[in-house]
């Protein structure tokens, strides 16, 4: 058995993305004792992967824009099956979190009068983007991590949690994991905890989330009893590379078509224009003229279809692709290279310029692009009270992507890093509350940390099994072909069954080598958490029988009223059984309601 | 634990750097089939700190792919135990850096068709490093020099709570914040590769776009020129540009940071006009011993701080 050694911290953050780094500032802030907990080295989380921006109604290039705006695009965007508290809080703090980002040294994009620039997005009605470039997530995370250096947080890089444990009264108690540098074992005892571990996007074959996103901090609330919600709905993120095949699924951010592109079929026509949905008929363009013109005025014209929300997008370029309209690698194009000169495509898009260059010897201010939707974010996760980010486990919290509720049945871009700003802080603040409140040393039963480093161990015993590696692409297959974009109850029950079958299998495989960095290892130990949340993914999918947001059944392709009052509770019970409840949504007071009904200006 | 001895947290011994033999003996291992078609060869370097040798995996050849994505098959087949740091696959978070044919590139952004064709792509860990297994080294050092590094301290905002800058202001700032520490300019500095007494007194290529950065920040007030150059070692550095030539984002390293720094420290140090005017005029930016004193951890004021 390798070393195991104990920390004591008040807090113990696990994630060191956006929402984690931001919670770990308001903690150590309060002068409590805090750790941040990361599978990677520090400034490497996928936030900074994050390219077009953050959304935040600062009213810089619109001075028309203000939270309630911001609110009723959020709330439209996830087809109102969103917390209305997290669309409001997001909505109204967002502005001063990107201030407090200048506070700490980020660089913005500016006007021509010295504020702080915005770029338009999908489904946001005024440009609404502070940005760098493409390179937004990266500024964020290395401002984030500076201030965090800064104010001389414990950072544990390179670790990974394997489970939570509760104390006696139920509260979360300890953390138990493993430095991936050495394979020893560590377990932090702490009076409070924060999720903030992204998205679980490595279950699919094809993704824009990096090795990281296997759903760690969902699946170990999950196991530790905490109610998750809205499962059911990924994104898909409608433009990603397709090509060449070894690139399939890096992203292609929005800001291209926020800049002035369009998405084109293979007859050069804009499909967009056929495929608006009466819900946001009244506030999109109507011709390509039209479209055109708005993005010099926004006043007078209307939002051009090729920034619909994403799944809206997501679904027409499958829909084109299907009808034999596709581009020769299996996409669609996405061209603005006709359409802005190549030096305002290499100042607002570098990142993008160099990636096609490199990746796909490809010049993007000459050629279009090919793109596609794969699986990018993830709208559901564990369920968290608004204000605080509190789970139904006392003494967790959850933040980011790993928490559900702010956006509902589909996000809109650039609302996850303003979130990640938001309710980090929110979930730092509460947990600092928490902590100082609990009284009594928190503890565990030894055993129960032996039983959880045995089993993590037990693929090094089992001689002759199959590799991780096989079992997780099989279980990539699965969710990709079965539990893809578009679903249908026989392809998601079959799912089902193979998600069974790989269990079993995840039980025998077998790695070899020691515990120090050891990828086949750490793989065998990522395949739990995402064998679970496939589990969950697929059992909500099932359940809710409706086309909404990032939903999509083919075998119900209408949204069903009745189901647009309710959200998908799961929960993992004591014994290892799965249960799932319909929870009505929460009541909205009369004069948020009233702000959704508002027709455009 | 903190962030400069995280990664080597494992019972790696730090004072140990294994130089990787350029003429190890090499292991041979077949992937499956690669006679029909064309074919790929990686030899990859694999050990700890004990020491290593270079292993051949052969496979065959897939249109467009990038040397991380062999390293990936090679993990999926012959060596699930094959250690290498990968995060992006995008070239965006400067995980996966290494010597790829004993030059540091981003093997995620690395083309295999566009290497030299017919012969074993060699990769190998970044030499300035200690190796903590494979293609993995302990990084920590970088992470403790960017400790010691006083932090961003700005002005009092307007009257209405908001700072106003221009684009041209922060484009010099903006280009040096495009860094994704992928610490490749740090292994290919020769103040430091194979030089691992020059790392206590020495913060590197990365570390001094990070200066330059801040020292050209329009909101920012704090002076760290005498710090930079007393303790940071900004003098060893020689400009022989390797650090610029190897930046996987096009970052003028030497020309917009190092040159620039050198200038204005020696302003700092020696120009008497610019001393004088620090003494009557109320000072911009505040003092290195000041600046220090806000880094968390322990920088030693310098001796002339006037």
């Amino acid at each position: 058995m390798p070393d195991h050694e104990t920390h004591d911290f008040d807090v113990v953050i696990i994630g060191a993305g956006g929402a984690g780094l931001r919670a770990a500032i308001e903690t150590k802030k309060r002068g409590l004792r805090t750790a941040l907990v990361c599978k990677s080295l520090l400034g490497k989380a996928h936030t900074v992967m994050a390219e077009g921006g953050a959304a935040a109604a600062m009213g810089n290039v619109w001075p028309e824009d203000n939270w309630q705006v911001h609110f009723r695009d959020t709330m439209r965007g996830g087809k109102l099956l969103n917390n209305w508290r997290m669309a409001q809080l997001h909505a109204q703090e967002s502005p001063e979190r990107i201030y407090e980002l200048e506070r700490w040294g980020a660089l913005f994009d500016r006007t021509s009068d010295g504020l702080i620039l915005q770029r338009d997005f999908g489904g946001h009605r005024y440009a609404r983007l502070a940005h760098v470039g493409d390179r937004t997530g990266l500024e964020m995370i290395r401002t984030l991590q500076q201030q965090a250096v800064a104010l001389g947080i414990d950072v544990f890089m390179e670790c990974k949690v394997l489970r939570l444990l509760k104390d006696a009264d139920g509260r979360a108690s300890a953390a138990v994991g493993y430095w991936r540098p050495s394979g020893d074992f560590v377990t932090f005892n702490a009076k409070a905890f924060v999720v903030a571990t992204g998205g679980i996007g490595k279950s699919w074959l094809f993704t824009t989330n990096s090795w990281e996103c296997t759903g760690d901090g969902d699946a170990i609330a999950a196991w530790a009893g905490a109610d998750m919600l809205d499962m059911e709905f990924v994104q898909f993120h409608p433009t990603c590379m397709v090509w060449p095949m070894t690139a399939r699924g890096i992203l292609v951010t929005e800001g291209v078509r926020g800049d002035g592109g369009v998405l084109r079929n293979a007859e050069g026509r804009r499909f967009m224009f056929d495929y608006i949905p009466p819900m946001f008929a009244a506030e999109t363009a109507a011709t390509e003229e039209e479209a055109d013109r708005w993005y010099d005025d926004h006043t007078n014209n209307r939002r051009p279809p090729d920034l619909l929300p994403r799944d809206e997008v997501a679904r027409s370029i499958n829909s084109e692709v299907k009808s034999g309209r596709g581009s020769p690698h299996g996409g669609v194009f996405l061209d603005i290279a006709t359409r802005r000169s190549p030096e305002y495509i290499r100042r607002r898009l570098p990142s993008m310029y160099h990636q096609f260059k490199e990746l796909a010897g490809l010049d993007i201010t000459t050629e279009p692009m090919e793109v596609a939707p794969f699986q990018h974010y993830m709208m559901g996760g564990i369920r968290v009270e608004a204000d605080s980010g509190s789970t139904t486990v006392p003494g967790l919290f959850a933040a980011g992507e790993a928490a559900a509720g702010m956006h509902g049945a589909n996000r809109l871009g650039g609302n996850s890093l303003s979130d990640l700003l938001v309710f980090g802080r929110r979930a730092g603040m509460a947990a600092s509350d928490f902590a100082e409140g609990r009284v009594g040393t928190p503890a565990v039963e030894e055993s129960e940390v032996d039983e959880i480093c045995r089993a993590a161990l037990k693929p090094f015993g089992n001689d002759g099994g199959e590799s991780p590696y096989d079992v997780h692409r099989d279980l990539q297959e699965t969710m990709q072909q079965l539990v893809g974009l578009i679903r249908t109850e026989t392809e998601l029950v079959r799912g089902l069954e193979n998600l069974g079958k790989l269990d079993e299998r995840a039980e025998k495989v077998s790695v070899t080598g020691t515990p120090a960095y050891n990828p086949g290892w750490n793989l065998a130990t990522d395949l739990p958490a995402m064998l679970t949340v496939s589990r969950l993914v697929t059992q909500a999918a099932i359940e809710r029988r409706e086309s909404r947001g990032g939903q999509t059944r083919d075998d119900y392709p209408k949204a069903d009223p009745e189901l647009g009052k309710i959200n998908l509770i799961q929960r993992i019970r004591a014994d290892g059984t799965y249960e799932l409840e319909r929870v009505p949504l929460p009541p909205m007071p009369a004069e948020l309601a009233a702000l959704l009904e508002e027709e455009p200006k | 634990m903190s962030p400069d001895t995280a990664p080597g947290a494992s019972p790696v011994n730090q004072e140990v750097s294994p130089q990787v033999p350029p003429q190890a003996p090499r292991d041979a291992h077949q992937g499956s089939s690669p006679d029909d078609g064309p074919s790929v060869t990686l030899s990859v370097w694999r050990g700890d700190p004990g020491g290593g040798a270079f292993v051949d995996y052969a496979m065959p050849a897939i249109e467009g792919e990038v040397v991380l994505d062999v390293v990936h098959r090679i993990q999926a087949g012959l060596a699930p135990d094959l250690a290498c740091r990968w995060n992006c696959k995008a070239g965006k978070c400067g995980s996966c850096s290494a010597e790829i044919n004993g030059e540091p590139r981003l093997m995620c952004m690395t083309r295999m068709d566009q290497l030299p064709q017919g012969e074993p792509v060699v990769v190998a860990p970044m030499r300035t490093f200690p190796v903590i297994r494979d293609l993995v080294t302990d990084v920590s050092f970088n992470y403790t020099m960017a400790r010691q590094l006083p932090p961003f301290a700005p002005g009092p905002a307007e009257p209405d709570g908001i700072y106003r800058m221009m684009q041209i202001d922060v484009e010099r700032g903006q280009e040096f914040r495009k860094c994704i520490e992928c610490f490749m300019c740090q292994d290919v500095c020769h103040v430091i590769r194979d030089h691992e007494e020059n790392k206590a007194s020495y913060a590197g290529p990365r570390m001094f776009i990070r200066y330059m950065e801040l020292e050209s920040h329009p909101l920012d007030t704090n002076d760290r020129r005498e710090l930079v150059r007393q303790r940071m070692g900004l003098g060893l550095c020689n400009i022989t540009k390797c650090c610029t030539e190897v930046c996987p984002e096009q970052i003028h390293i030497t020309d917009n940071a190092i040159i620039p720094l050198k200038e204005r420290v020696v302003d700092a140090s020696y120009d008497p006009v610019a001393w004088l005017g620090r003494k009557i005029l109320r000072r911009k930016k505040r003092s290195a011993t000041e600046a220090a004193a806000d880094a968390p951890a322990f920088s030693a004021p310098t001796h002339d701080d006037r």
